[in-house]
C-alpha cells in the first residue's frame, strides 16, 4: 500500500479554511512556511490512521459543501420564471447579475441581494459575473436557465472545468462574449467544445495553467471562432519578436 | 491515535533524505554526552559516505535497546535508548519486541537494511574502531540483533572473546554471525518457511479473474457497495502486470451515448457521470487528483440513404435515454465542419455532451490506486483450473439439471510450476478477449451442442488496427470523433495537427488475432480511400505510427456478457463488449457488484445481456459497432 507522495492539492483545503477550497483543483504554489506545515500533515497522515481518516472525512465535507452551493434552483422556475431563478442561483453563489436595462445586482457582505430582481419576471438577464464563484457542471443548470445570456465571467471558478465548457451550447445564439481568465481546470480540451459558440465576439482565454501550450491554443481557437476576438494569449509568446514586428489584430484568422 | 505499522509508514513516506543531518544531529549528541563510541580514532561519521545514506549506527546511551538503521535514504534511526529529546524531531518510530522481530524480518530481508544494536555489554569503542576501519555503512558494518525474546546467549558475547582472545579474524566473523542471524530471522530466506509474498493468498471471497478496466471496475464496485467495511476479500488475478496485451490500454479510449439499446446508452450515461466526479469516487488521501485528459468533442456518426431511418429511430430512443444528440442534414454539416465532404451522406447524428474520449490508463491506474486502498488484494498469475463441485437438482419440469460451483481457483506463476490453489466463492469472469478460455476451464460448453451445458461463451478476441498519422491541413481543434458511412473512424489527438483512426475490417478480412502486428498495408487499401473521400484534407497525410489491440467480440450480438451462468452458479460474466466496453466499465462493474449483493440488477436492468440468451437464441443485437 503505497501511496505516492507528490500531492500536496489534497492538503491545501484542509489547512486554509474556506480559502483552501478555490485552491483544490489549482496549481497554486505554496509559500515557504506552509511546507513545512504540509511537511507535517503528510508525515501525520502517513503514520496515523487517524489522522487519515480525518482528512478524508474533512475533505467529504468540503465536497458536499460544493455540491450544496449547486444544488438545483430550477424549481423556482415556475413560479418566478426562469430569469429571476437563475438569477437568484448566481446571487447567492457571490456573483453578480445585469438585468436587461436595470444596473448590476450585486449580493453585499453578508451575501444579502435586495429583492428587486424577484419582480422581473419578464427582464431576461444580459450579462452574469460569476468571478470566484464555486460553480460547478450541476450549477450549470440553474445557469442554463438565462436563455438570452449575452455576457458570462467565470474568471477564476476552482471547478469549472471542460466538462463545463462542452455544456454552454445551448447559450450559442446569445452569448457574446465569454471570459475563463484564471480557470485552474479549464485546458484546451474544453476550449475545443467552444466552438458552438458561433456568435461569440469575445473570448478571454488568459492565465489558464492547465492548458499545455497557450500560443498555439490561441491560434487553434481562434481558427475556430473566426469572427470573435481571443483575447488573453499573445500568440508570438515564445516566437522572437524583431522591433518592428507587432502582434497582429487577434480578430483576423490567420492566413492560411 | 492509532499508530500505522512502522513498515506501512516505511512504505508510504518519500521524503527527501533526512539522514545525513539527522546522523549529524545525533553523533553531535553522543559527542555531547562523551561516550565512549565517538572517541574512537575515528568518528564513526567520518567512516558514512556521504550523500544519500542514512546514517548513524549507534545510540547515545548504551541501554539495551534497538536501532534501524536504514542504508538507503529513508530514514534514520536512533537508539532507543537515546532520550527522545536528544535526537532530532525527524525520529521514526521504533518497533520493540515483537514488532521488531516481524520488521526486522522483513528489513533484514532487503540487504540495505542493517540491525544494529547498542547495549552494555557492547564494546563501543571497539565498535567504532572497527567502524572506522570498515569499508562503509555497507561494508563490514557491525551487526548486532538482539529481538527480546531470544535469549542472551552466545550473540551477545563480544565478536572477540569465543577464542577468548581479540580476534583478527574481524571481517569473516561478522559474516559468518550475520549469516546465523538471517537464518534464523523470521522472513528471511531460509528453508524452513519459503516465501510465499508472491502468492496469492489461500481463501479470498471473490475472485476476479482479469485485471482490466472491467475487472477493476467490478471489484471497486464489490467493494463499494459491500455492507460492512472489510466485508469481502476480493482477489484480482492479473496474468500480465505490464498490460501489454489488454484491451483496456490499447483502446482509442471514446465514449458515447449512441447506440441503439437503452441499456448501452444508461451503461454510457452513468460512466460519464462516473468519468465526471472520478475524483470523488476514487479518492485516495494523499494522491494527486486524477487527470483523465476528457475531450469533450463529442462523436459524429454519418449515415447514408440506406442507414438514415435506423440512425433517426436511434437518436430517438437516445434522446428518451437523456443522451443529448442532435440530427444534421448533409447542409447543416457543411457549414458547421466545412472540411466535411457530404457526399453520399444523408443524416448526420452529433453528440453534444458527455462524449469524446479520455485516457484509458489513468482510468486504470486510478483504479489500481483506489483498489489497493480499499484494501483488494492483487496477483499476478494464470488462472489454470477450478475445482468446481457438483449437485444433481430437479427442475420445477422435472429434469435432472447438474448445477455446478466453483470452489477453488488454482492460480500459477509466471514463469514456473508454482501455483497457489485459492478457495473462492464467487468468481468473476472479466478475462477480456480470453474468456471463453476461462469459462473452458469452468466446464462451459462442454456438452451436446444445443443444450445449455454445451452452449459455450462465444466471445473469441478480433483482431483492430489504429493508426496515428499526421495531417497539417486536416481539421481543426473542434474536430469529434467521426465515423463514415463506410466504418472508418477518425479523431484529433493533440494539438499537432495529428490524427488517429481506423476502420473495422469486414467478416471476410479478419486478421488472424494469433499476435498483435500491425498490418500497413490494411491502412493502404482499406483505410485511407475512405478517409480522403470523407475529408479531403485527408489526401495528403502521413502515417506516424500504428499499434493493434483486440476487441472481446461476442460473435453472437457483439453485445456484453452480463451476470450469472446457468449452471456454473457461482461464475459472473463481465466480458464481450466487442469495443465498447471501457466505456461502459463502470456502469457494468456495479451491476455485477448489485447482481452478486443483491442478487438482482438494482439501477439499470441488464437482464438482455444475460447468459441465457445464448441458449435461447434472443440476439440483443447492436447495431452501432465501430
Amino acid at each position: 500500500m503505497a501511496a505516492p507522495w507528490v500531492s500536496l492539492r489534497l492538503v491545501a483545503p484542509m489547512w486554509n479554511g474556506t480559502r483552501g477550497i478555490h485552491r483544490l483543483g489549482g496549481a497554486v504554489v505554496p509559500e515557504g512556511n506552509q511546507k513545512k506545515e504540509r511537511k507535517m500533515l503528510q508525515f501525520l497522515n502517513n503514520h496515523f490512521y487517524d489522522v487519515e481518516a480525518l482528512r478524508g472525512y474533512l475533505l467529504q465535507r468540503e465536497m458536499s459543501k460544493v455540491h450544496l452551493k449547486n444544488r438545483s434552483f430550477t424549481w423556482l422556475e415556475e413560479q418566478h420564471g426562469p430569469y429571476s431563478a437563475g438569477a437568484f442561483f448566481i446571487l447567492k453563489q457571490g456573483g453578480a447579475v445585469k438585468f436587461r436595462d436595470k444596473e448590476w445586482i450585486r449580493p453585499d457582505k453578508y451575501g444579502h441581494s435586495s429583492p428587486e430582481f424577484w419582480n422581473f419576471r419578464e427582464v431576461p438577464v444580459e450579462a452574469v459575473d460569476a468571478s470566484d464563484c464555486e460553480i460547478n457542471y450541476e450549477g450549470l443548470d440553474n445557469l442554463l436557465l438565462l436563455k438570452e445570456l449575452q455576457s458570462l465571467s467565470l474568471q477564476r471558478c476552482p471547478h469549472v472545468d471542460d466538462w463545463c465548457l462542452s455544456r454552454l451550447y445551448p447559450l450559442a445564439d446569445s452569448l457574446q462574449e465569454l471570459s475563463l481568465a484564471g480557470c485552474p481546470r479549464v485546458s484546451e480540451r474544453g476550449l475545443a467544445c467552444l466552438h458552438h459558440l458561433q456568435n461569440l465576439r469575445r473570448l478571454d482565454i488568459s492565465d489558464l495553467p492547465a492548458v499545455s501550450n497557450p500560443g498555439l491554443t490561441q491560434i487553434l481557437v481562434e481558427e475556430m471562432l473566426p469572427n470573435c476576438q481571443v483575447v488573453g494569449v499573445d500568440w508570438a509568446e515564445g516566437l522572437k519578436l524583431g522591433p518592428e514586428e507587432q502582434p497582429q489584430d487577434t480578430a483576423s484568422p490567420v492566413p492560411a | 491515535m492509532v499508530k500505522k505499522s512502522s513498515m506501512a509508514a516505511a512504505a508510504e513516506e518519500l521524503g527527501p533524505a533526512p539522514g545525513i543531518q539527522a546522523a549529524i544531529a545525533a553523533a553531535s549528541c553522543c559527542a555531547k554526552r562523551g561516550t565512549r563510541h565517538t572517541s574512537g580514532p575515528g568518528n564513526p561519521l567520518n567512516a558514512l559516505p556521504l550523500g544519500k545514506l542514512g546514517a548513524l549506527p549507534i545510540s547515545a546511551r548504551g541501554r539495551a535497546g534497538l536501532t534501524y538503521l536504514k542504508a538507503s535514504q529513508w530514514r534514520v534511526g536512533a537508539g532507543l535508548g537515546g532520550a527522545p529529546g536528544e535526537v532530532t524531531g525527524r525520529q521514526p518510530p521504533i518497533a520493540w519486541g515483537g514488532g521488531a522481530l516481524r520488521a526486522t524480518g522483513q528489513l533484514a530481508r532487503s540487504s540495505e537494511w542493517r540491525l544494529v544494536r547498542s547495549s552494555d555489554r557492547w564494546d563501543n569503542s571497539e565498535a567504532a574502531v572497527r567502524l572506522s576501519e570498515g569499508a562503509g555503512l555497507r561494508g563490514a558494518m557491525i551487526r548486532r540483533v538482539l529481538p527480546h525474546g531470544l535469549g542472551r546467549g552466545l550473540l551477545t558475547r563480544r565478536p572477540g572473546t569465543r577464542r577468548g582472545g581479540f580476534s583478527l579474524d574481524w571481517d569473516g566473523k561478522v559474516s559468518e554471525i550475520k549469516k546465523k542471524i538471517k537464518s534464523i530471522l523470521p522472513g528471511t530466506p531460509c528453508d524452513v518457511l519459503p516465501d510465499t509474498s508472491h502468492l496469492p493468498p489461500e481463501h479470498s471471497d471473490v475472485v476476479v479473474v482479469g485485471g482490466g478496466v472491467l475487472g477493476l471496475s467490478v471489484a471497486y464496485w464489490l467493494k463499494q457497495l459491500e455492507n460492512r467495511r472489510g466485508g469481502m476479500r476480493v482477489l484480482v488475478v492479473e496474468r500480465d502486470h505490464t498490460y501489454s496485451q489488454a484491451s483496456t490500454g490499447l483502446s482509442v479510449g471514446g465514449i458515447c451515448q449512441q447506440f441503439s439499446l437503452p441499456e448501452n446508452i444508461q451503461l454510457s450515461l452513468f460512466s460519464a457521470s462516473f468519468l465526471r466526479n472520478i475524483n470523488e469516487y476514487l479518492a485516495v488521501t494523499n494522491a494527486p487528483p486524477l487527470d483523465l485528459q476528457f475531450n469533450p468533442s463529442g462523436y459524429l456518426l454519418l449515415a447514408s440513404e440506406k442507414d438514415a431511418a435506423a440512425m433517426e429511430s436511434n437518436v430517438k430512443v437516445q434522446k428518451q435515454e437523456g443522451a443529448k444528440v442532435c440530427l444534421m442534414s448533409p447542409d447543416q454539416l457543411r457549414n458547421k465542419f466545412p472540411w466535411i465532404n457530404t457526399e453520399g451522406v444523408a443524416l448526420a447524428s452529433y453528440g453534444m455532451e458527455n462524449e469524446g474520449w479520455f485516457d484509458p490508463w489513468c482510468l486504470l491506474h486510478g483504479l489500481r490506486q483506489k483498489l489497493m486502498s480499499m484494501g483488494v488484494f492483487f496477483c499476478q498469475g494464470e488462472v489454470t483450473r477450478f475445482v468446481t463441485s457438483s449437485q444433481r437438482m430437479m427442475t420445477t419440469d422435472d429434469e435432472m439439471v447438474t448445477l455446478k460451483s466453483i470452489h477453488e481457483v488454482h492460480v500459477k506463476m509466471d514463469h514456473s510450476l508454482e501455483y497457489q490453489p485459492v478457495e473462492c466463492a464467487i468468481v468473476i469472469n472479466a478475462a477480456g478477449a480470453w474468456s471463453a478460455q476461462i469459462a473452458a476451464l469452468a466446464g462451459i460448453g462442454k456438452g451436446p451442442p444445443g443444450t445449455l451445458q454445451g452452449t459455450k461463451l462465444p466471445v473469441e478476441p478480433r483482431k483492430r488496427y489504429v493508426y496515428v498519422w499526421h495531417c497539417p491541413q486536416g481539421p481543426g481543434l473542434e474536430t469529434p470523433l467521426v465515423a463514415d458511412t463506410s466504418g472508418a473512424y477518425f479523431r484529433r489527438e493533440g494539438l499537432g495537427s495529428n490524427y488517429l483512426g481506423g476502420r473495422s475490417p469486414a467478416e471476410e478480412e479478419e486478421p488472424d488475432p494469433a499476435n498483435l502486428e500491425v498490418d500497413h498495408d490494411f491502412f493502404q487499401e482499406k483505410v485511407w480511400p475512405h478517409l480522403a473521400l470523407r475529408v479531403p484534407a485527408f489526401e495528403t497525410l502521413k502515417v506516424q505510427t500504428a499499434w493493434a489491440g483486440y476487441y472481446d467480440y461476442n460473435t453472437f450480438d457483439q453485445n456484453g456478457v452480463v451476470g450469472p451462468h446457468p449452471l456454473v452458479v457461482n461464475m459472473y460474466f463481465a466480458t464481450g463488449f466487442s469495443g465498447h466496453g471501457l466505456q461502459q466499465a463502470p456502469g457494468v462493474g456495479r451491476a455485477v457488484a448489485e447482481m452478486i449483493l443483491e442478487g438482482s440488477f438494482q439501477t439499470i436492468d441488464l437482464s438482455p445481456f444475460l447468459f441465457n440468451r445464448f441458449y435461447l437464441g434472443e440476439k440483443t443485437q447492436e447495431n452501432n459497432i465501430m
